[in-house]
């Protein structure tokens, strides 16, 4: 085994060697612009980036037509707010969405609010799920687009996307999903789910950083986008700029492979965040699961650790790269505005570490992670005085603490 | 952002981890900070006749930072008088374990848990004294 440990797939993931193979040429041999009509170079690159968008079509049931090629989920969630709000803006000036979204769809979000829209943030429940009740609810004559997320970054909690996508398709709104950590790597249907607009991400599926997609639904109904990058009309004119072949390239065969291998890949992954899990609440007293308790991405486990902070407690076990929604490790000394929304007090958010496993997880790294991380917990528990206190019997939550 | 080597080695061996008797009278405890903002520190002493600070102890819930800069304080109040003690600023804390300004906060905590234990020390002398200037005046 070797050291460290990466748990933090849900960051970022390898490139898979197989997908730096097929990207390989693309830099140096067929470097050709894939919009230069004239000549085998352009048309070379032209064949490769239709290949992948039909491999990336075909991970969500979408025709290769209705892919369009971006810099990451970041732009594609971008032009998917932005690019509907303001095609649409004569139908209406409403927006649905959530508060656990990534930053990508939420800071969109609120720049439209500054701009004249108005955009509901819908709550979550304490896992974290959005129900299509409270999108019914929400929506008016003025909403024009629902925006919902298929599964969380931060929690791994899975929303109905189909029953939300049908509602949307009775009310005759556009109904985009961020599906960034679920892409090639569940099972996800456009057409049955009734999606329009779906976005994705290569650096999230053992593929390169820096490419993404869009998914755009051609039919019932024909959506567009007013784009967000002007200039030359690339991508059906949604998304213009010189295409990154290599990346493009990379991300299709990234998708292609992810899908090969997807149910075994869910059965495997699932097993092994499991015994992570297990192991972890068969030792420790007072931890607690973040997120819904079945409907959840199988690679992301997020547990709260009573009693001991976060940023402390990674490092603890350094050589294993996780991540935590404690205040300290982000640049805005504010826990996890997810966590928050999920209804967890600052002291549990404060505790919480996010483990994400993939492709290149061993059984032997879990095992090693479940032994550091309970000694880890172990020892600082020793060192805290929350836990003193609570050992004592008092009420943490009626102390009167001397904040400063 | 990587820690420094000494803000590792006071996380990975802390100094004076522990517990005084907080009902001894010779103990002063302190406890700042609110597990809303992620770090509470507890900071205790222990004087002899003469107020001199001859034990020490912490326990601490907080960053490496913060974890770092308790145990470094029951460090240098060992040895001390209390009134030596009060002199310690943040910004030798700061500068010995080569804090970054996000970690400032920290040093600042420990600061005040040295004030809050001292407070509480002399706050239980003054106590004791009264009562015993009390029962002699009653004698
Ligand atoms: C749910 C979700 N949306 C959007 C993004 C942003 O993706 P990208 O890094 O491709 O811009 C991420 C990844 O950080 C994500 O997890």
């Amino acid at each position: 085994m070797k050291l460290p440990i990466y748990m933090d797939y849900n960051a970022t993931t390898p490139v898979d060697p197989r997908v730096l193979e097929a990207m390989m040429p693309y830099f140096t041999q067929d470097f050709g612009n894939a919009a230069s009509r004239n000549h085998e170079f352009g048309w070379t690159a032209e064949d490769a980036v239709e290949k992948a968008r039909e491999q990336v079509g075909a991970a969500i049931g979408a025709s290769s037509k209705e892919i369009i090629w971006t810099s990451g989920a970041t732009e594609s969630n971008n032009i998917a707010i932005k690019g509907v709000a303001n095609m649409y803006r004569e139908k209406g000036n409403h927006i649905i969405t959530d508060v656990i979204e990534h930053k990508a769809v939420i800071d969109p979000a609120k720049y439209l609010e500054q701009n004249g829209f108005r955009v509901t943030f819908l709550p979550v429940d304490k896992h974290g799920m959005v129900h299509p009740e409270q999108v019914r609810e929400a929506m008016t004559d003025e909403t024009i687009l629902v925006s919902i997320m298929h599964g969380n970054n931060e929690v791994g909690t899975i929303n109905p996307i189909g029953e939300i996508g049908k509602l949307c398709k009775e009310k005759d709104v556009i109904f985009h999903v961020d599906a960034c950590q679920t892409f090639a790597k569940q099972p996800i249907d456009v057409e049955t789910m009734g999606i329009d607009l779906l976005s994705c991400s290569g650096h999230k599926i053992y593929g390169p950083k820096g490419v993404g997609a869009l998914y755009v639904r051609r039919k019932r109904p024909r959506v567009r986008c007013e784009p967000v990058i002007h200039g030359g009309g690339h991508e059906r004119g949604m998304r213009s700029g010189t295409l990154n072949v290599p990346g493009i390239v990379g991300m299709g065969k990234a998708a292609e492979l992810c899908v090969q291998s997807q149910a075994e890949e869910i059965a495997r992954v699932t097993r092994l965040r499991d015994r992570l899990k297990d192991g972890l609440f068969n030792r420790l007293p007072e931890i607690y699961l973040n997120g819904h308790p079945t409907e959840r991405i199988p690679n992301n486990l997020n547990v709260s650790f009573l009693y001991v902070e976060g940023e402390s407690l990674m490092m603890g076990f350094s050589d294993i790269a996780v991540s935590s929604g404690s205040a300290c490790t982000s640049a805005s000394l504010e826990p996890s505005y997810v966590l928050k929304a999920l209804g967890l007090g600052d002291d549990l958010a404060h505790s919480s570490i996010r483990f994400s496993i993939g492709r290149f997880t061993t059984q032997e790294e879990i095992d090693y992670a479940v032994e550091r991380v309970c000694a880890a917990v172990e020892k600082l528990r020793e060192m805290s005085p929350l836990y003193e206190m609570a050992q004592e019997g008092i009420d943490l939550s009626k102390v009167q603490w001397a904040a400063h | 952002m990587a820690y420094s080597s000494k803000v590792v080695d006071h996380y990975e061996h802390p100094r004076n981890v522990g517990s005084l008797d907080k009902n001894d009278v010779n103990v002063g405890t302190g406890i700042v900070g609110a597990p809303e903002c992620g770090d509470v520190m507890k900071l205790q002493i222990k004087c002899d006749a003469a107020g001199r600070i001859v034990d020490a102890k912490f326990k601490t819930f907080g960053c490496g930072s913060a974890i770092a800069s308790s145990s470094l304080a029951t460090e240098w109040v060992k040895g001390k008088t209390v009134d030596e003690a009060l002199q310690i600023k943040n910004t030798e804390i700061v500068k010995e374990l080569s804090l970054p300004p996000v970690k400032i906060h920290c040093s600042v905590l420990a600061e005040d848990a040295i004030r809050a234990a001292i407070e509480d020390y002399r706050s239980k002398q003054s106590r004791l004294a009264g009562a015993e200037t009390a029962a002699a005046g009653s004698r």
